[in-house]
């Protein structure tokens, strides 16, 4: 790593100031960001951490919905959302592995955008809200792209309001090695409508399949989705699976994340 | 009743207190007064001619003490290669240089350009981001076929080409030619045997100090073999006698193969601390292994076998190329050849086979031997093609493969070595009986109510361990003996050390060596200790690797015990004034046959430390021997495992239901141990032949470079597994009947594996002849594609 | 430079620390506690998986400096106060729950917030726990069993079918 200090404001307010300085860098549960600048892929000056902001931490229900605060771990997530939001909870509990669910958090994950990450489909299909300490932004123009986001430098996820659906399911088949998704398959039905988002397939980023939200809002059922399929065009090629293998799961885990909603 | 005491054991490991606690202690625990850094510029292409090198602003750089390039070690010797493969033509192998640091070229991605030293690790890290230098990109050569055809690029300017060596084996080609030709069936296969990288979960580490007013080298290092680093490091490379080197090899996080070999990084911090004076450490990263590890496996074959009207096996040849990467690490030639060729009977009584293996170099890490080192390719390729001649005759793979099983022993194989014993029958029997196969069927029939294909594969392996005789091994080619040695030192009052050569690693050499003379002695185990790891403590030692341990150390233990045991009953014989001839050792007490005179052995030690009533005349005081043995043979472990699989027809992913594998080790000091081995064998088996693969893109780059991309075995991969070693035949040349176990799980896992993939498949009506390593959920649902 | 100031294994510590200097470097290099171990650079291996605040962490994903006020444990204060092997150390060896010894560190620290946390733990909830813990050596059989013999579960009966 190269050398630079660490802060640990216990404010937002603090922190949006000390990432205002020059090469200042948000370091939230940093279980991607620790790796990567290990490999010296980042020179930070000071990595502001948020991990002893209490004011983003925790999960709270209000009118039907959730709000995380953008600084609660996976583990929480999984603790305190089993009741309401059991898909999202699932999810959450099955990120990484314990170590890295009790540092990395919900904000981080989103902030990051790895096409190949869990939150991005769950906030993605829940149609959520994310909170930023200066606004809040439909997760339909949140996600820009591969690692690219709606953020603006310095701007820092405060929390994130996921309306809670009547029935959800999320499918995630690992990629062997990293244990991210090869696919996954987030689906979410509301009262007016089914949303599908898709991570870990598309070169673009976490993506909502549209043609199987239409199948499945007027049939909820793994049957509606027969015939339909996604196209490998812009589908990504790894050692672990070609994109006509990601579009074919793309199929399989949609059926059986409706199965199981 | 389990016996609770000496040979046959299941003593808990008295290694795993410290380990347990975080009081164990691995090179990189180790801190050297005044030490320094070392950090590696290494190639980032795969091949390039390096054009400039200027390292003085780097030098300027804080806290850095020097920078070295390959300039520094203009007429230093390099990496030596331990085994010379002859050509079918008669011809040595091509022995290109291995520079420790890069000469004008780099060979691989990771190949070492410079070595920084500097005070703190991030200054050498600062500073050989400042080192300036330029390569032109040359072709990479990275397929091994492309590598060997008419004006492919050059690993190495000065050889004619990429091959390394061709290498032929086996019976006469007539003799072979016949079979074929007279053959009612032939079968055959064409396969890869996919690389693998170690991965000892300790990433390796060096830490040299000089003694400049004694001019002695002390170097510590994750090492299966401190004396063989001792010998090829001092002889070859740095020119520093034995008597001026010390090689320590303390707690070493697991080898599995790529902790044998010798390596520049060892070879260099040893030679820095002498530039500078000061102790020098390097601490490799897990990114860094990746690229500088010797590699596994990385074979592509052709093998056929040709079966007459009734099955029986007549004939076999395989077609081998093996790759060998940009240079020859340690062993790497003897690999494909004899570790393999010599296997390629199997358990069958095949009377004809052929065995061809093309070296080749490319542009990739150096390849050398990973548990199993050969074995593997050798059991993979004839029991994947067993498998297969049983499905195109339609007959039971079993059935076939229990039809061609040698069934007398002493048995000679075509392919120069001698089987003394083994019960291929009774490990199938057995097999069959742990598996429960009669239950198949319904197992089946449950998996396919859940959507679930279900299949079960089966195989056989034989290897051949307790490496090896030295003048046969001197015969093909070995530039080393291949014996193995150890001291027991008896102190006064009875307690003892015993000096072993081998290295234990992981193997729990500290509880079952002390197992073997406390049962020999007739004393407690808690009297024994084992000390291992340093040349400087032991009195020589080859280390631990081919599973030979205990059957080539453990024979010289045994050796000197017995020294120690004739020895104690002459002073004995004294002190009971009684002829040595009616001296009889039990339970720790000697005595006089035929009647009630005894001493016990704290009398007997003492003696030969206080010598005021000992035959001085006759024998020396002190009670410590030493024995080095050579083994008259290979040992040859063999088995029969199976495995079944749930496939998921519509992502192809393979989950592993039931693994059954039943072994013949011969005796066995430690079934706690053996057992363990086995297991964690199998999960490497497992892993190559689901999950593990090392590859490179056509430009050299390596895409597996870290654990995101290169596919661990992880907790929940694998099962709960059944092993038995009780259809044991024990070795009839060494004197503990020991065979060895530490590669079997790995060697014979694979071909279970994917022979149970392709019996879902083609159960559920998909044709599918073969899927190569590893059955990724991808290639098993492109094969269902067709 | 900041200081940072903690309780590792029930001791408090004081040091001046580097901005970049991860807890397994705080651990190893400053407060000579070898036995925390680093097996990859990719937050993967769990080698170096410690106790901070009574939860499990990788120490070389996390900055000394965030752990500035914390309770740390890492398993040289796992035994009993009299240097006797806790129960899941015992039962580790026990089982031959371990070989080279490297990884296992991270799994008794692992094995100890499982059982905090689901005392009576299922092989499958074990295996799926351990997803963050490579072992190289004993594939995983005796690692699991000796967490169920730990549990208090009867483990005679694994794998004798």
């Amino acid at each position: 790593m190269y050398s630079f200090d660490v802060v640990r404001p216990k404010s937002v307010a603090d922190a949006v100031a000390a990432l205002g300085e020059e090469e200042a860098q948000a370091l939230g549960g940093g279980q991607t960001l620790i790796p990567s600048l290990k490999q010296r892929l980042a020179m930070p000056s000071v990595l502001v951490s948020l991990a002893a902001i209490d004011e983003i931490k925790g999960v709270s229900s209000e009118g039907g919905g959730l709000t995380i605060g953008g600084g609660t771990t996976h583990a929480t997530v999984a603790k305190d959302c089993a009741a309401s939001y059991p898909a999202l909870a699932a999810m959450a509990g099955n990120i990484g592995d314990p170590a890295v669910r009790n540092r990395g958090t919900i904000g981080g994950s989103l902030a990051n955008n790895d096409p190949a990450a869990c939150y991005p489909a769950a906030a993605l299909a829940s149609g959520a809200t994310i909170v930023t300490n200066t606004r809040e932004i439909a997760a339909d123009d949140y996600f820009q792209g591969m690692f690219t986001t709606a953020l603006e430098e310095g701007e820092i996820i405060t929390a994130v309001k996921l309306p809670i659906p009547e029935k959800a399911a999320y499918i995630k088949f690992e990629q062997p090695a990293s244990r991210f998704a090869l696919v996954g398959v987030f689906v979410a039905k509301f009262t007016d409508g089914v949303r599908v988002a898709v991570t870990g397939a598309s070169e673009e980023g976490v993506f909502r399949w549209t043609e199987a939200e239409a199948a499945l809002s007027g049939d909820f059922s793994a049957a509606a989705l027969e015939g339909l399929s996604v196209s490998a065009d812009g589908l990504m090629t790894d050692l672990h699976g070609s994109a006509a293998y990601r579009a074919h799961l793309i199929g399989v885990l949609t059926k059986r994340a409706v199965a199981q909603a | 009743m389990p016996k609770d005491h000496g040979i046959g054991a299941a003593q808990k490991r008295r290694e795993d207190v410290r380990f347990l606690t975080g009081a164990g202690q691995y090179t990189d625990d180790i801190n050297v007064y005044g030490q320094t850094y070392c950090h590696f510029l290494r190639s980032d292409v795969a091949h390039g001619k390096i054009t400039s090198l200027d390292t003085s602003a780097a030098e300027a750089m804080p806290g850095v003490l020097r920078i070295f390039t390959g300039k520094d070690f203009e007429g230093i010797g390099g990496l030596p290669c331990g085994w010379q493969v002859t050509d079918k033509n008669g011809d040595p192998m091509k022995e290109p240089p291995h520079p420790v640091l890069a000469q004008g070229k780099v060979r691989h991605v990771g190949d070492p350009i410079c070595a920084v030293i500097a005070e703190t690790l991030d200054q050498a890290r600062d500073a050989a981001e400042a080192i300036e230098l330029e390569i032109e990109d040359l072709p990479a050569v990275v397929d091994m076929r492309a590598a060997l055809e008419t004006g492919s690029a050059k690993v190495h300017d000065d050889l004619e080409d990429n091959l390394c060596y061709d290498w032929q084996f086996g019976s006469d080609q007539a003799v072979v030619d016949k079979a074929f030709a007279e053959a009612a069936h032939v079968t055959t296969l064409e396969l890869v045997n996919n690389r693998l990288v170690a991965n000892p979960m300790e990433p390796r580490v060096a830490v040299a100090e000089y003694a400049r007013a004694k001019d002695e080298s002390t170097l510590y290092t994750t090492s299966q073999n401190p004396h063989v680093i001792r010998l090829l490091m001092g002889a070859f490379v740095l020119g520093i006698p034995e008597h001026k080197l010390r090689v320590v090899a303390p707690d070493v996080g697991g080898g599995f193969g790529t902790k044998i070999f010798h390596y520049a990084e060892e070879a260099f911090v040893t030679f820095a601390a002498r530039q500078i004076n000061r102790p020098v450490k390097w601490t490799s990263t897990r990114s860094e292994a990746f690229m500088s590890d010797a590699h596994g496996r990385d074979h592509v074959t052709k093998i056929e076998l040709a079966l007459d009207a009734e099955n029986n096996f007549i004939g076999l040849r395989t077609d081998t190329l093996a790759n060998m990467g940009a240079y020859l690490s340690t062993f790497s030639s003897s690999v494909p050849t004899w570790l393999h060729g010599t296997l390629m009977a199997g358990n069958y009584k095949t009377p004809a086979i052929q065995v061809n293996v093309k070296a080749v170099f490319t542009n990739t890490v150096p390849v050398d031997a990973y548990r199993g080192a050969g074995r593997p390719e050798a059991t993979f390729q004839l029991e994947r093609l067993v498998d297969k001649a049983a499905r195109e005759l339609g007959v039971d793979p079993i059935k076939l493969r229990r039809q061609n099983f040698i069934e007398s022993f002493p048995y000679a194989t075509p392919v120069a070595v001698e089987y003394d014993t083994g019960d291929y029958v009774a490990t199938m029997d057995k097999l069959e009986e742990m598996i429960g196969i009669p239950g198949f069927a319904a197992r089946r029939a449950e998996s396919e109510a859940k959507g679930k294909l279900r299949g079960l594969g089966v195989n056989c392996y034989i290897e051949a361990c307790g490496i090896a005789p030295s003048n046969l091994v001197g015969q093909l080619g070995a530039r080393a003996g291949l014996y193995d040695a150890a001291t027991v030192r008896v102190n006064a009052t009875g307690s003892i050390s015993v000096m072993v050569g081998a290295h234990s690693h992981g193997q729990g050499h500290e509880t079952a060596f002390p197992q073997v003379v406390a049962d020999m002695l007739g004393i407690d185990e808690s009297m024994i200790d084992i000390v291992h790891g340093d040349t400087s403590k032991i009195p020589f030692g080859m280390g631990t690797y081919g599973s030979r341990s205990l059957a080539v150390c453990g024979s010289a233990m045994v050796r000197a015990t017995e020294k120690i045991i004739n020895k104690a009953k002459k002073i004995a014989a004294h002190l009971m004034e009684a002829s040595e001839g009616d001296i009889e050792l039990k339970d720790g007490m000697f005595t006089v046959a035929g009647t009630d005179k005894s001493v016990a052995w704290g009398d007997v030690t003492l003696a030969a430390y206080v010598p005021h009533n000992y035959p001085l005349t006759e024998i020396e005081p002190g009670l410590e021997e030493t024995a080095f043995y050579d083994p008259a043979n290979f040992t040859y472990p063999a088995g029969a495992y199976a495995c079944e699989v749930e496939v998921d027809p519509e992502t192809g992913k393979v989950t592993i239901e039931r693994f059954a594998a039943a072994d013949d080790f011969g005796n066995v000091v430690n079934p706690m141990i053996v057992e363990g081995q086995v297991h964690g064998g199998l999960a490497q088996g497992i892993g190559q032949a689901l999950l593990e693969n090392c590859v490179y893109d056509a430009d050299g780059q390596l895409l597996s470079a870290s654990y995101m991309d290169y596919a661990m075995p992880r907790a929940g991969d694998v099962p709960f597994y059944m092993v038995d070693h009780s259809c044991a035949t024990p070795c009839t040349h060494n004197p503990l009947g020991v065979k060895g176990c530490g590669e079997a799980g790995a060697i014979g896992s694979p071909p279970a594996v994917v022979n149970a993939v392709l019996d879902a498949l083609n159960h559920a009506g998909h044709d599918v002849a073969h899927i190569d390593m590893p059955v990724s959920p991808h290639r098993v649902w492109q094969a269902m594609q067709g | 430079m900041t200081k940072v100031t903690m309780t590792v294994n029930g001791k408090s510590v004081s040091k001046e620390v580097r901005g970049n200097m991860l807890m397994t470097e705080f651990l190893r290099d400053e407060l000579h506690l070898t036995g925390t171990h680093v097996g990859c650079d990719t937050s993967q291996c769990g080698a170096c998986n410690i106790h901070v605040n009574g939860e499990t962490v990788k120490g070389c994903t996390i900055f000394a400096a965030e752990c500035d006020g914390a309770e740390v444990g890492t398993i040289e204060g796992q035994a009993n106060a009299d240097g006797t092997l806790n129960v899941i150390q015992q039962a580790f060896q026990d089982h031959h729950g371990l070989q080279c010894g490297f990884c296992t560190p991270g799994m008794v620290m692992s094995a100890a917030t499982l059982l905090k946390e689901n005392p009576k733990p299922t092989e499958a909830e074990i295996r799926h726990y351990l997803e963050g813990n490579i072992c190289r050596c004993t594939g995983y059989h005796n690692i699991v069993k000796a967490i169920m013999a730990a549990s208090g579960q009867d483990v005679s009966t694994i794998a004798a079918e």
